[in-house]
């Protein structure tokens, strides 16, 4: 099947991804597997030219003289490693040495903040919706701590019948729940909502305050419960055992319903930026209030108007209120593959454009994807699993024509919650508001295949 | 089925019902001391709740800011690289015309805690856990009394002549309070 044979959905050279359906149901030997809920996936990597956005693999010196005598072994006309004994694996394993340039960027370096840190995920260089836990994004208000988990406790007191401390020891043997969730920070994309022209930033810098993992830890509400809360009480204040001592209000009845004592990321104990040994983890919270190396709870009537919630981590309103509180990540999405600061390899023919979209209100129910920077739009294929305040990852069949053009993705939440323009963000807030972006995105794919940061 | 979790759930609910109960489901937890708790029980709360004994002026504060904190604030609060301390909030204003340069070099520039906090017993609060960046809790409760007098001196909310201490800091009003709203209802 050549590209030409799929048919348009949309402008821009947009495909339809059932043809891959199609195709799959003729070979009849996979029409079972073709019957679930994202077919085209597996079909479209196939056949895309996806090894050619990322660089490729050197050609191996293995162009040996072919075997032409009795003499020679097949050994001469491979490469070298099918024709050696490998090398040992390792007790920890990391990622392939040809790999190596997936890394987290970090932002914002020192002494532009004087020493707060800002490590932003590789979206673009990363598949399916987990984010591996060396690449979780992570902001750092006081630098690691050099914690000592045998000494660090979690106290809970305030509004409590009895004021309790739990060991790290004693808290591992609770009974765990695990989810799968994003985390993003209030600010990613600030960039694009208080810059006024565009700057040229990569998908990276702009989008990488935001990953998913499998967390696993111990229901809040098995911890306050057996504290005992008070009447009166209505908030608690989280405080993490940085030297900074990073505290956040957050308001009970929510804790109680949805918080977890986070211990695992992803099935081994978190990494010592994501909060090691314990973090409070709100789904589908701002990431600064899922408070790292979480050592204490107090539960009280009203917030403490914390460093965060009183400055950074506020919204000024277009009427210059001054918003605190909103603790929700909005519904957003970004395509990730192409995306910017990537160059199309190819001036015209298949690419399949893959992305990932989330919400804090829950699960994600449709992506709809333009490539003629939103004149006409079709709906993307969402990868199962589909999760509530998940990634999911979304993707469809393009055929670029080769002309400059606007990718845009559009994500819509379960609730009906639709992504702004720009435009329509921009209104509803100050011009150097900047938390809680979530406009709906832009990439310009020049002619010569180079994408680009762009405003719709 | 039910859950483990559901399980859980329901019998943590029976027991928080159960008048009198004291026995608790899982109950690994132990009980936590006033004297282990103390030395942690730092948050300040804008009613002045948990403020400490002590007391600081603006001269006093001015000395230890040069010191202790100039380096990565500014001199006047407002050229950075750290956090602006003093002034408007926003990209533009009267009382800083490079502001845009400063905030194009040094994003954090982008707001003022002078204009963007509500309550001035969150300076103490802050100041006295946080900072200095690089030696966090290294000041005594008179020295976070004097630079918090210093900081709100500078933002033009007290007189030079002004004392904080545990009475006078709640009530001080900053400008961010009448145009704060709350988004969690
Ligand atoms: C080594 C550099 C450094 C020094 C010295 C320093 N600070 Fe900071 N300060 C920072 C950084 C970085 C931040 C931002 C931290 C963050 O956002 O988590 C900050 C934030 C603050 C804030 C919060 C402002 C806001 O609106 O969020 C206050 C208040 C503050 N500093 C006061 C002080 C005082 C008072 C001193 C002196 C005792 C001081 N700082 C010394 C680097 C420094």
């Amino acid at each position: 099947m050549k590209t030409s044979d799929l048919s348009l959905v949309a402008g821009g050279g947009l495909l339809d991804r059932r043809d891959f359906l199609k195709r799959a149901l003729r070979y009849g030997a996979v029409a079972a597997t073709a019957a679930s809920a994202a077919p085209s996936r597996s079909h479209a990597s196939e056949r895309a030219p996806s090894a050619s956005l990322t660089p490729a693999l050197p050609q191996q010196g293995g162009q040996r003289e072919a075997a032409t005598s009795g003499a020679a072994t097949i050994a001469d006309s491979m490469a070298p490693w099918m024709t050696s004994l490998g090398g040992a694996d390792v007790a920890y394993g990391s990622p392939s040495a040809h790999e190596r340039e997936v890394q987290r960027s970090r932002k914002f370096d020192a002494p532009q903040t004087a020493g707060m840190t800002m490590w932003h995920t590789p979206l673009a260089a990363l598949q399916g919706i987990i984010t591996p836990s060396g690449l979780h994004y992570a902001v750092s208000h006081n630098g690691l701590p050099d914690l000592d988990p045998t000494r660090h406790e979690l106290l809970i007191h305030g509004l409590v019948r009895t004021p309790m401390r739990f060991s790290v020891e004693r808290l591992l043997r609770y009974p765990m729940v695990s989810r799968i969730r994003f985390l993003e920070c209030a600010g990613n994309t600030a960039y694009n909502a208080v810059s006024p022209f565009v700057e040229d930033h990569s998908c990276q810098e702009l989008f990488g305050q935001v990953s998913c993992s499998d967390w696993t830890g111990v229901p809040l509400s098995y911890l306050l419960e057996e504290a005992g809360i008070k009447d009166g009480a209505a908030w608690i204040i989280a405080e993490g055992a940085d030297g900074g001592s990073l505290t956040r209000s957050l308001p009970l009845e929510a804790v109680m319903k949805d918080a977890m004592l986070a211990l695992y990321q992803n099935g081994e104990r978190l990494r010592p930026s994501q909060g090691y040994p314990m973090r409070l983890f709100m789904p589908g919270w701002e990431g600064n209030l899922n408070v790292k190396w979480l050592h204490r709870l107090e539960l009280t009537a009203n917030p403490a108007y914390t460093k965060d919630e009183s400055g950074l981590y506020t919204q000024v309103l277009a009427d210059g209120r001054i918003q605190r509180f909103a603790f929700t990540m909005e519904v957003k999405s970004v395509i990730t593959r192409p995306s910017a600061g990537m160059v199309l390899p190819e001036p015209k023919g298949f690419y399949e454009i893959s992305g990932l979209a989330w919400s804090g209100h829950g699960r994600i129910a449709k992506v709809e994807v333009s490539a003629d920077g939103g004149e006409s739009w079709a709906e993307a294929a969402l990868q199962e699993p589909v999760l509530d305040r998940a990634f999911t990852r979304f993707s469809i069949p393009w055929r670029w024509t080769g002309a400059s053009t606007l990718l845009l993705s559009r994500a819509t939440d379960q609730h009906g919650r639709v992504q702004p323009t720009r435009k329509q963000w921009r209104k509803r807030y100050a011009a150097h508001s900047f938390n809680h972006y979530n406009a709906i995105q832009a990439w310009r794919i020049n002619r010569n295949g180079r994408v680009e940061n762009a405003y719709a | 089925m039910p859950t483990l979790e559901k399980v859980l759930a329901l019998l943590l609910l029976a027991w928080a019902g159960a008048a009198g109960a004291t026995e608790p489901v899982i109950g690994l937890g132990e009980a936590l001391t006033e004297a282990d708790l103390a030395r942690y029980d730092i948050t300040v709360f804008p009613d002045g709740r948990n403020l400490p004994p002590g007391r600081g002026n603006v001269t006093e504060g001015r000395v230890i800011y040069r010191d202790r904190c100039a380096a990565c604030h500014g001199e006047s609060g407002i050229e950075g690289p750290a956090t602006r301390l003093a002034g408007s909030d926003g990209l533009f204003g009267w009382d800083d015309p490079l502001r845009i340069i400063r905030i194009k070099k040094y994003p954090l520039l982008i707001w003022s805690m002078g204009a963007r906090w509500p309550y001035a017993t969150s300076i103490f609060d802050y100041v006295r856990r946080a900072m200095p960046h690089t030696a966090p809790k290294s000041l005594s409760n008179d020295q976070v009394y004097a630079i918090t007098a210093y900081l709100l001196y500078m933002n033009g909310l007290i007189e030079e002549s002004a004392v904080m201490d545990q009475q006078a800091l709640p009530k001080v009003k900053m400008p961010a309070l009448d145009r704060s709203v709350s988004a969690w209802p």
